[in-house]
């Protein structure tokens, strides 16, 4: 279990240092030079030479990663102009609310998706069954900006139960939770979909096993081969789930934070794709990166922990 | 509550981990050899109703956009200020939009787009993909173990992020939009791809081939991807309705195609500015459109996987 968890770790390692010299590229591939989006296109040759040297771009591009990494390790994201602020600080803003967000969507969403899922795989190739699946697939296939906007019309401007916009500041984030029904609901219905159809098959694939054979031969009733034994391992994966579906949720929540104006991360990613604001948009990307290295991590962790047969197997 | 399953009718891959689940892996020589189990294929997928109905929008849904513009002819080149913001009504079957386009016409025309779009697009992922895979799979050690870690690392971003990141350092045009998502996209198949490809390469025929002297280009064109083909369809039925998205939720983020080029997320985004003027023909048509399209390739995926699944069970 130990050598297991270990050796994911360093797996992990490996993949976020990927990730740093992925971004590290997309900083060099970036129109114009990054001394001149800083200083302007008036500034004088002294001012850029002395900011070339002074940032290190005067180096080779090995040693200028080197310096960006270790910049990097003490929590140094890099300067955003245009917000004129560090990446760090905007970061530390911003990051509550996203986890905010998605935190209760993931919650809902599971909490919703264990009973519908269930209900499917039992009322299997049934007309409710039907149904169903249909409406995930529609929700699964719908545009999340559109979702959102079809949320704001008809509970915001026909019905006027919720406001269209997300509150803007923290004091009145839970002060005004009625603004937070429509983002967390756009949020829930499209992780909805996902966890709903992996439920239904999780709960398919379990009730062919041998062992629920074996207890419906030996008279359990149906009800307790659903509950005991059925649900239970149906529930393994789902354990996963949330840690897998953090790229999903991260980027559905970019695009309903952008519908709703939440002023969160994805928001803030995607003002800084809009202004060219790179510093920023690669702070996010990294984030976002070893938020989804970290998923997979914690949920191939877990898995192991609550099934004794994955740590046997590879 | 009875539940009674057969193993056949189990989907053990739901939507949030496409891709075969199944361990087993098509076996046979060369490409098609087995015609039987293509057959078999056949007859699961056309068993299964909602990939008949899936097939059916797609092919409705492409001939609304292809055929129906020489039906239903409209200006779609100069626009007409005169008759913006008309509701729906004779001569106008679904209204126009603020510079005077007809919806209907501009929905035929932006679907030419997605659609076009959302296929150049897996193509490029897939063929990316499918060499990348299989090289990686037939090298094996350190080459294989640095081209996945690459696959890995890139896999982290997720998609929309990436996405937005190149749209934002290239400036778009429809060509640089499809190479940009096709570029993203490739991970996917080339993971399934490689994955394949390491129990392929161990199989008794492709020895036969090594000892027979056959060259490693051999191998990898003539064995090892046609029998990879089956996952590659999948993937790419997949790839089509995440394109269509994708390209959607760009241009609504404004880094899709610049105009005078159209698509359905264009077309969405450009209405989401009358929401509350009660335009409803500008959102209600292209989002239903993109929902179409993308649930009908959905479907068709779906269950092509089901009946790949059932290839390989009844082996």
């Amino acid at each position: 279990m130990i050598g297991y968890i270990i050796r994911r770790l360093l797996q992990s390692l490996v993949v976020v240092f990927g990730v740093t010299v992925i971004t590290f590229i997309l900083l060099h591939m970036l129109p114009g030079n990054p001394i001149r989006a800083i200083l302007g296109t008036r500034a004088s040759a002294q001012a850029v030479r002395q900011l070339t040297i002074e940032y290190g771009f005067n180096k080779p591009l090995i040693v200028q990663y080197f310096i960006w990494l270790g910049n990097l390790l003490q929590g140094n994201l890099g300067y955003s102009y245009k917000l004129n602020q560090t990446v760090t600080s905007l970061l530390a803003q911003r990051i509550p609310k996203t986890l905010f967000l998605t935190g209760s969507a993931a919650i809902l969403a599971i909490i919703l998706a264990i009973p519908a899922g269930m209900w499917q795989a039992v009322r299997r190739n049934k007309p409710d069954d039907y149904v169903g699946t249909g409406l995930i697939f529609i929700f699964y296939s719908m545009p999340t900006f559109w979702l959102g906007l079809i949320m704001i019309i008809i509970f915001s401007e026909t019905l006027g139960w919720f406001p269209s916009e997300a509150p803007q500041d923290q004091i009145s984030l839970f002060s005004q939770l009625n603004g937070m029904v429509l983002p967390v609901a756009t949020l829930t219905l499209v992780t909805l979909a996902l966890f709903t159809r992996y439920m239904r098959s999780s709960m398919l694939e379990q009730s062919i096993q041998d062992y629920v054979r074996t207890a419906r031969s030996k008279g359990v009733s149906n009800r307790a081969v659903l509950f005991k034994h059925v649900l239970r391992n149906a529930l393994l994966p789902m354990v996963t789930l949330i840690g897998l579906s953090i790229p999903g949720i991260l980027s559905g929540s970019l695009v309903t934070e952008t519908v709703f104006n939440y002023p969160g991360m994805g928001l803030l990613f995607y003002q800084a794709a809009e202004s060219d604001d790179f510093p920023t948009l690669l702070g996010v990307t990294l984030v976002v990166a070893i938020a989804t290295v970290i998923g997979n991590l914690v949920a191939d962790i877990l898995y192991a922990v609550v099934d004794p047969r994955i740590r046997y197997v590879s | 509550m009875g539940v009674t399953i057969t193993p056949a009718d189990v989907d053990p891959s739901g939507v949030g981990f496409r891709g075969p689940s199944g361990d087993g892996v098509p076996e046979g020589g060369e490409g098609y050899s087995s015609g039987a189990a293509w057959k078999m294929v056949l007859r699961v997928f056309i068993e299964n109703k909602l990939a008949i109905v899936g097939l059916g929008m797609i092919v409705l849904m492409t001939l609304f956009c292809f055929v129906g513009p020489l039906i239903y002819k409209t200006q779609q080149v100069f626009n007409n200020p005169a008759i913006a913001n008309k509701p729906p009504g004779p001569g106008h079957l679904l209204g126009t939009n603020p510079v005077g386009y007809d919806v209907l016409g501009r929905l035929m025309l932006g679907g030419q787009t997605s659609l076009e779009i959302g296929f150049a697009a897996a193509i490029i992922a897939v063929l990316i993909g499918v060499i990348w895979g299989a090289a990686a799979g037939l090298a094996g050690g350190i080459v294989d173990a640095v081209m996945m870690r690459i696959v890995d690392a890139f896999l982290a971003i997720p998609f929309l992020f990436l996405l937005i990141v190149l749209g934002a350092i290239f400036t778009t045009s429809i060509l640089e939009l499809i190479i940009v998502i096709g570029l993203v996209a490739w991970l996917v198949p080339a993971r399934l791809v490689r994955g394949e490809t390491l129990s392929l390469r161990v199989r008794e025929y492709v020895q036969a081939v090594k000892v027979m002297g056959g060259g490693t280009r051999r191998i990898l064109f003539r064995h090892i991807i046609p029998n990879t083909v089956g996952t590659i369809v999948v993937n790419a039925t997949f790839q089509v309705a995440d394109a269509i998205l994708y390209v959607a939720t760009l241009s609504y983020l404004g880094l899709g195609v610049p105009p005078p080029a159209t698509n359905w997320g264009h077309q969405l985004a450009n209405g989401l500015s009358y929401v509350y003027a009660g335009y409803w023909w500008l959102i209600y048509p292209a989002g239903i459109a993109i929902i179409i399209t993308v649930v009908a390739f959905n479907f068709v995926g779906d269950a092509l996987r089901d009946a790949l699944e059932v290839r390989l069970q009844s082996r």
